[in-house]
């Protein structure tokens, strides 16, 4: 069934069958599943970087993206780790607007079940939306970030770049900086991470930390300096410039004075150590391009090609165990 | 329309707030009010007239009177109607709600506070009490008619889920309606503070990515209400108590003679803040459930009597406002058919003497209003209920009578069955044999 992908047949076979039906949060897994998750999408990496890039592990089923939020990089980061493995893909972008005319979530969920696809691919502004859907269709569903929720894909591709650059994650130390507190991106990693084994550390000024997180088992800093000392890894995430209007920060400028990243601030970490973004950057907001540019510290662009790899793991297991069902 | 015959209410277990007298008993009732009442005993040689109903020992208490009904009408009637509201609260022993103001238009002139009583008395099933608004369209700036919504007949003044941020226009509010003798109720919440949140500000919510608020909310505008009503001398009931650091600032406040009460709404006794988990929008309440050590607290300030009231907070949602994503649906849980098996849970739990649970959805509500209601006693209005105490209930929404089946006891287990509910001696439910 793997035409064209020697190796894959040998992995799966050595694989626990995926347990789950939809792929809605990091903080489900345990660390089996991340790891042969992780086994995967490194195959999938050394994979998509041959000519031909055609598998048949999803051939006849249908995978639809179904985007309530705007989002090119993830959307087209499904799409085509989907077509990378034979799926037919459609592309769906409700409009909020129409939602709010009088169709709920449900009833989306209701016209797009009775099309029969067998994975749906869902972004959407509220927390547990894909949750939501999940109770109510027939397929297997995938989060693709739940408002301020989860966005479990980009932990796993975020957790397959540090596995790749430092060959394990336990006991690494991962600084999360910034606006974590509207960050799915954050809860998702802080989960996987600790599962993995890696410190997480989360570092930003106290209006942007969640009230509760010192009970995620992370430390919390609200000092880049103290933050930043000896970590592996800084995960710089992104200042969503609408806070500005919540008071929530006085100024871009002073933002990056304080929690930017900049050489100067990265002196601080581990020699050696490696720095994220999930993209898309506000350059000199939260970080500067010196440091994001550097291709001797920064994965940023790893982290994009990690997406369609790890994307492409998680709608396989899936298949796999629709094909098993 | 003609009264029944006298009716005998023999061998009950009579639950009496005014006299705190929980026992066995017996009473009659005719003419729509309660002519004699026998503790300890059964009446011999009735009269041939007298119709006579065995209650098997189920206890025989006053009608509930619950002070915080939401209904959709006028305004939002696909939601609940006064009829389907006023069903509802006599299947779960409920003789008396009082309607919210925040109908579609307000009730905040004395017109709508009497359309209302006119299709309560349409309706004929348990009494209905407007609570006319404290400001013009609840918008919180212009005093409503307070002494002409008194005399018209509603029975107290609040903007409901609305907080009076002004306190200037609070004070005025306050010292205004004690002129007329009113109750002032208000919901404490800082909206500057609560903003969207749908949750209680902790690890919890965090967790969930859902926005949240601290209970600091609600802390923060209590202590201003407070001095407030003390600085007026006014009568305030602080409308949905929640957390612990408000029932001492409450305790305080009592305790310098300022003329204030509490009530607390039985989800915030029932439940705390892990029951939203998974997104569960029937959990989503609006204040947002506590924490275990809340909903502790507030169990033990109902049995030491800080807490004065217990209300079902019915606030009826359609299913296609609660089958959204949790930030996007609407608060509220229904409750008029749950309240009393709900907080029967403290009498089976041993936690709080059943006579004191009555009272505080019996008695005590009755005299924050000046209602006759809420006693066992000659010469007091029929309003009763007959209950099972014992006879297991498991709520089933989709069985409810209210037009909207958002229950947050959907699926739970409780004890304590309505046999029968009386209004002015009329029997206005029985439940089917």
């Amino acid at each position: 069934m793997t035409a064209n992908a020697p190796g894959i047949d040998d992995l799966r076979s050595r694989t626990f069958p995926f347990p789950f039906r939809h792929f809605l949060s990091a903080g489900d897994l345990n660390i089996v599943q991340v790891s042969e998750l992780l086994d995967l999408a490194d195959h999938f990496v050394d994979f998509n970087h041959r000519a031909s890039k055609k598998l048949d592990l999803l051939k006849g089923r249908t995978v639809m993206n179904l985007f309530f939020e705007p989002s090119t990089r993830t959307q087209s980061s499904f799409e085509i780790a989907a077509k990378r493995l034979g799926a037919d893909t459609v592309n769906m972008s409700p409009r909020s607007s129409s939602m709010t005319k009088g169709e709920t979530l449900i009833d989306t969920a209701v016209t797009l079940n009775a099309m029969q696809p067998d994975i749906l691919i869902v972004r959407h502004g509220s927390s547990g939306a894909a949750a939501l859907l999940a109770q109510k269709v027939g397929c297997s569903v995938v989060n693709a970030g739940d408002g301020q929720h989860e966005h479990p894909t980009q932990a796993l591709l975020d957790a397959l770049a540090m596995r790749r650059a430092f060959g394990s994650l336990a006991g690494l130390t991962v600084a999360i900086c910034g606006d974590v507190a509207h960050s799915r991106v954050a809860r998702s990693n802080v989960a996987m991470l600790s599962v993995l084994g890696a410190e997480v550390r989360l570092v930003g000024p106290p209006t942007l930390i969640p009230a509760g997180a010192e009970h995620w088992g992370v430390e919390i800093h609200h000092d880049m300096k103290s933050g930043l000392r000896g970590v592996d890894v800084v995960m710089m995430l992104r200042l969503q410039l609408e806070r500005m209007q919540g008071a929530l920060v006085p100024s871009t400028r002073e933002y990056f004075r304080f929690y930017g990243l900049d050489r100067e601030r990265l002196s601080y970490a581990a020699s050696g150590a490696k720095v994220m973004h999930p993209g898309p950057m506000n350059r000199g907001v939260e970080i500067d391009s010196d440091v994001a540019d550097d291709p001797a510290v920064s994965l940023i662009q790893n982290q994009v090609e990690m997406g369609v790899a790890a994307r492409m793991a998680v709608l396989a297991s899936l298949a796999h165990r629709l094909d098993n069902a | 329309m003609a009264r029944p015959q006298p009716t005998a209410f023999q061998n009950a277990r009579l639950v009496d707030p005014e006299s705190r007298y929980d026992g066995p008993g017996s009473l009659i009732v005719s003419e729509g009010v309660i002519v004699d009442v026998a503790k300890g005993r059964e009446f011999k040689d009735l009269s041939g007239d007298v119709r006579v109903i065995d209650c098997n020992g189920a206890m025989l208490a006053p009608g509930l009177i619950d002070l915080r009904v939401k209904t959709g009408e006028p305004g939002a009637e696909p939601k609940e109607t006064l009829k389907s509201a006023a069903q509802a609260a006599a299947a779960g022993g409920v003789t008396s709600m009082v309607v919210q103001p925040d109908t579609d238009p307000a009730i905040d002139d004395p017109a709508m506070v009497d359309f209302i009583l006119r299709r309560a008395r349409d309706i004929e099933l348990v009494n209905v009490y407007p609570a006319g608004a404290a400001t013009k369209g609840l918008k919180g700036q212009h005093l409503a008619e307070i002494g002409l919504m008194r005399d018209a007949g509603c029975v107290f003044i609040t903007d409901a889920d609305h907080s009076i941020v002004d306190s200037r226009v609070f004070r005025r509010i306050l010292a205004y309606a004690k002129a007329f003798g009113m109750l002032v109720a208000h919901r404490p919440a800082d909206p500057w503070l609560t903003g969207d949140a749908g949750a209680t500000e902790g690890d919890f919510a965090a967790r969930l990515g859902i926005p949240a608020a601290p209970t600091a909310a609600e802390t923060i505008m209590l202590e201003r209400d407070l001095a407030l009503a003390e600085l007026t001398g006014a009568r305030l009931l602080v409308d949905q108590i929640t957390c612990a650091a408000s029932l001492d600032a409450l305790k305080r406040a009592k305790a310098r003679g300022v003329k204030v009460h509490a009530s607390v709404s039985i989800n915030h006794l029932s439940f705390n803040e892990l029951d939203i988990g998974d997104y569960r929008t029937f959990a989503k309440l609006d204040p947002p459930l506590r924490s275990e050590d809340d909903r502790q607290a507030l169990i033990d300030a109902l049995a030491d009597g800080l807490i004065d009231v217990v209300v079902s907070a019915h606030a009826p949602a359609p299913a296609e406002d609660k089958r959204l994503p949790y930030a996007e649906a609407a608060p509220g849980s229904v409750g008029l058919e749950t309240l009393l098996p709900a907080l029967l849970a403290f009498h089976h739990d041993d936690r709080i003497p059943l006579v004191d649970l009555i009272r505080a959805v019996t008695l005590a509500p009755a005299q924050l209003l000046g209602l006759q209601t809420g006693r066992l006693s000659s010469g007091a209005p029929a309003d009763l209920v007959l209950c099972d105490l014992g006879a297991p209930v498991i709520v089933d929404a989709d069985k409810l009578r209210s037009k909207s089946k958002n229950s947050a006891f959907d699926g739970r287990r409780l004890q304590g069955q309505v046999l029968m509910t009386l209004v002015d001696g009329r029997v206005v439910y029985r439940t089917a044999d």
